[in-house]
This record gives C-alpha cells, sequence and structure tokens, in this order.
C-alpha cells in the first residue's frame, strides 16, 4: 500500500476542512494511506513570508519536511502555497550541501536535521501518477456529465517551471484532463491562466487589488457558461469562495459561483454527497451545482 | 528664477550588489547575476495582471533598482502588488528570475523597516500560533461536525513543536524583525 505523509499547512484544515475531508476520503478509496504529520506549521506562505525574509522562510520549511523524513515517506498536500513552498524549499536544499549545512545549523537547535530523503508531491501528482486517470475512470460512480467546469490551475503549481518541472506554464492539460476523466467538460475561458488575487501578500496587504483579481476571473468564468470552477489549492478556493462573498457586500452585486476543490470534485464523481465532502461548509451557495449534478 | 535641478540624489551605487549577495543566501548565485541582462523589454510588465489594476511596474522597479535609486524603490507602495504569480518571470527573454529579485527586494525593504501593518499582524500571528491562519471557534465546530479531530494535529496540538518553531525564527532574527506595529 503506498503511504504519504499529509502536509495540511493553514488554509486546509483551518478554513476549508472540508478539503481536508474529501482528500483523506478520496486517497483512501484508492487504497492510499495518510499520515499525520505531527506539529507541522505554517509553510511558511512563499510569496508571504518569502517577501519578508527568504531565510526563515527556508529554515521553517525544512523544519516541516524533516517531519516527514522522520516518518520515512513522500509528502503530498492540497496548496499550491504550501507545494510551492516545501517542494521549493526541498528544491533548493537538495542542490546545495553548503545551504543545507547552514540550515542544519538553525535546526540543530531544535535537535532537528533536514537530510533530503523525501519527495513532495502535489496532490494532483498523486492523482495522475499514482492512482491514474485511468483507473479514476474505471471507479466512477456517477461521471459528471454536463457539468461545465472552469478549472483554475492557480500559479504555483506549475510556476517556476524550473523548479516544478511539470512542463508548459503556458497551456497545461492536466487539469484538464482530470475533470475530463470524471465525466465533466472543461470549459474554455478568458484568461483562464491568470493567477486568483490572493498570493504574495497582495490579499493581507491590499484586499482591494486581491478582490479586483478574483472579481475578472470569476467574471470570465460566468460569461463562458461556467456551473463551477474547479482548483488544485486551498488558497485559491479561499480566495474564490470567501472572497466572493466579500464581493458580493462590498459591490452590491452577486458573486455566487460553486467553488470545488479537485478531491471534492473527484469525491462527487465517486458516488459522494456533496455533504460527505463538506461542500455545504462553502460560503458561496453550492446549491446551482447541486441541481447540475447527474 | 531658479533652475530645477535634475540631477538624482541619494544614490545607492551598491544596490543592485546587495540584492545579488542578499539573494545569494537562498538561490544559485549565477541565476541571480542573469538581473544585469535586462534590456528594459517590457514583456514582463505586458504579462502582468497586476500591471493591468495597479501602478505596479516591475520594469520601472528593475530599472531604478540598477541605477541604485534604493530609497525610491522601497518607499513604493506598489512593491506590494505583485502576487508573485511568476508569469513574467517564465516570459522574460533573459531568464532573468524576476520574481524572486522582486522577493529579495521586499526582504531588503523589511530588513529597512518599510514594512506594511497588516503584514506585521500576520507575522505576529505566525509568531502566536505557529499558523498564518490559525483554526477558531466557529472552525473547529465545522471540524467536529465534518467527523475530523476538532483540533488538527498540527503546531495547534503540540505545544513543544510550536517552541520548535519559535525557537528556529528567533534564532533567523525573524522574531525581532517584526516587532512593532508597522507602516
Amino acid at each position: 500500500m503506498k503511504r504519504y505523509a499529509y502536509f495540511l499547512g493553514c488554509i486546509t484544515p483551518n478554513r476549508y476542512p472540508g478539503i481536508e475531508l474529501a482528500t483523506r476520503k478520496v486517497l483512501k478509496e484508492f487504497g492510499i494511506e495518510v499520515l499525520d504529520m505531527k506539529g507541522a506549521s505554517c509553510c511558511p506562505a512563499p510569496g508571504v513570508f518569502g517577501s519578508f525574509d527568504l531565510w526563515t522562510w527556508l529554515v521553517v520549511a525544512a523544519r516541516n519536511i524533516s517531519i516527514a523524513e522522520e516518518i520515512g515517506i513522500d509528502i503530498t498536500l492540497t496548496c499550491n502555497g504550501c507545494y510551492a513552498t516545501i517542494q521549493e524549499a526541498n528544491f533548493l536544499l537538495k542542490g546545495n550541501d553548503k545551504l543545507k549545512r547552514k540550515v542544519n545549523e538553525v535546526l540543530k537547535k531544535t535537535g532537528r536535521e533536514y537530510r533530503g530523503t523525501v519527495k513532495v508531491k502535489h496532490i494532483i501528482e498523486v492523482l495522475n501518477q499514482d492512482i491514474t486517470l485511468k483507473t479514476i475512470q474505471e471507479r466512477l460512480k456517477r461521471p459528471l456529465k454536463g457539468v461545465g467546469v472552469a478549472v483554475h490551475y492557480g500559479c504555483h503549481l506549475l510556476k517556476p517551471s524550473d523548479v516544478r518541472r511539470h512542463g508548459s506554464t503556458e497551456r497545461p492539460t492536466i487539469l484538464d484532463d482530470f475533470v475530463r476523466t470524471l465525466g465533466a467538460e472543461s470549459i474554455n475561458y478568458r484568461d483562464k491562466m491568470m493567477c486568483c488575487g490572493a498570493g504574495g501578500g497582495v490579499r493581507a496587504g491590499n484586499l482591494d487589488v486581491a478582490l479586483n483579481y478574483t472579481k475578472e476571473k470569476i467574471e470570465n468564468m460566468v460569461e463562458a457558461g461556467a456551473d463551477c470552477v474547479v482548483t488544485p489549492c486551498a488558497f485559491c478556493h479561499f480566495q474564490f469562495d470567501t472572497g466572493q462573498t466579500e464581493l458580493t457586500e462590498k459591490l452590491r452585486e452577486k458573486y455566487e459561483l460553486p467553488v470545488v476543490f479537485m478531491t471534492q470534485f473527484l469525491g462527487l464523481a465517486l458516488g459522494m454527497s456533496p455533504e460527505e465532502l463538506g461542500l455545504h461548509k462553502n460560503r458561496t451557495q453550492i446549491q446551482s451545482l447541486v441541481e447540475k449534478l447527474p | 528664477m531658479a533652475l530645477k535641478s535634475n540631477v538624482i540624489r541619494n544614490v545607492t551605487f551598491n544596490f543592485y550588489n546587495e540584492i545579488i549577495e542578499s539573494g545569494a543566501r537562498i538561490f544559485p548565485k549565477d541565476q541571480l547575476k542573469r538581473f544585469s541582462l535586462c534590456m528594459q523589454c517590457g514583456k514582463c510588465v505586458g504579462s502582468c495582471p497586476s500591471g493591468r489594476r495597479t501602478a505596479w511596474r516591475i520594469r520601472k522597479i528593475f530599472e531604478e533598482t540598477r541605477l541604485g535609486l534604493k530609497e525610491k524603490v522601497f518607499l513604493d507602495e506598489n512593491l506590494w502588488n505583485c502576487t508573485t504569480c511568476y508569469t513574467c518571470q517564465e516570459r522574460c527573454p533573459r531568464g532573468i528570475h524576476t520574481t524572486d529579485i522582486v522577493r529579495i527586494i521586499r526582504n531588503l525593504a523589511v530588513r529597512d523597516s518599510h514594512m506594511k501593518g497588516n503584514h506585521k499582524r500576520i507575522c505576529q500571528i505566525l509568531l502566536r500560533y505557529g499558523h498564518a491562519v490559525p483554526v477558531n471557534d466557529e472552525m473547529r465546530k465545522v471540524r467536529k461536525e465534518l467527523g475530523l479531530d476538532e483540533v488538527p494535529p498540527t503546531v495547534h496540538r503540540y505545544l513543544g513543536a510550536l517552541k520548535e518553531v519559535l525557537t528556529l525564527v528567533e534564532e533567523t532574527g525573524f522574531t525581532k524583525m517584526v516587532e512593532g506595529e508597522g507602516k
């Protein structure tokens, strides 16, 4: 049985636990064991704390990785921000012994050591490579026929490409292929690859700017006829879901496109109910999507 | 009538090197040095989703940086309107790690006490909980309702783990850096 250490980060467990629930359920369904990373902290956020002090960012990330190294298994996670930090820190430290020594000098104060013995995989890689789309297709109980999806990749899943190494960042297909495998339609929309607006400390530092991105993205999705947006990132999910309630309040105009995390979307196709996947805990309505479900 | 002087004052001739040296603590130096290859083509600004809605102009910041206009760069509030989406970095025809350079410039600005109040607050939350977004009463309830553990198995549940994080950030100088209220 394949096993993964689940790095939770902040948004997943503390704002959208439905994402954690769905991910645990779906992985179990496919026989993948999920282990907790006891005592893990904030990743720390790459564009926020990375913008304040890259050295601190790297040291705290190395500590988080060392928790999985103690268990001796690879890491998976459900947020592009966490992926950016944990994957990039692992990449930088594996490639630079001097840097690793310096980081370990600090980690020593807590009795920890970064060794560079585990891999970091985004949940989309686990679904795609370990489980495979073919197996997923064979297990579908409720193909999501007739559901139009605006996929949102987010920025840090694929970029920077020389660190992530997943290929094209301008015309990726991995998430489109995923929703198509589930029987849904991936709808093309304007500026599909654009950022949600939350990253880089912009949400914390300048909410109006962040929401202006979100507004444009949601409007483009709705204009193209999407029934929902599917994301591989808890932070984008947060920005779209909570962001739409903020937009609705600020602009006095309804923003209500359902927001679904990719493992929640998979759960629906495996026959689970929206409640079993925690979707009813979203802040933006999901009823219009529920009505569309086969 | 007095003539207005166009002479630029407050030039930090070493600013470019400061950025390379600061970044080299983390990133390979040869990569960072590509910064000097910037030809001001503007592909970065043309690709920038922030530039469509704010006055953040990464090309301008880069030129000011290379000219040594440190104070001007640090005082430009738009420096904080980059979401680090990496679109410009992917497209830079000179292979400059533009987004990394932005993060390094921000690091130096923070070290020079240019930090927004909201950003200080999020740091202080991290120092208190070990999470930038900690669990709250509402979310504990939601977690329980969903059948998850009320408190996630993170620093929230293990006090010793939070202590470890605090030891590390104290050691890196972060704790001291984010004291006070910010701007």
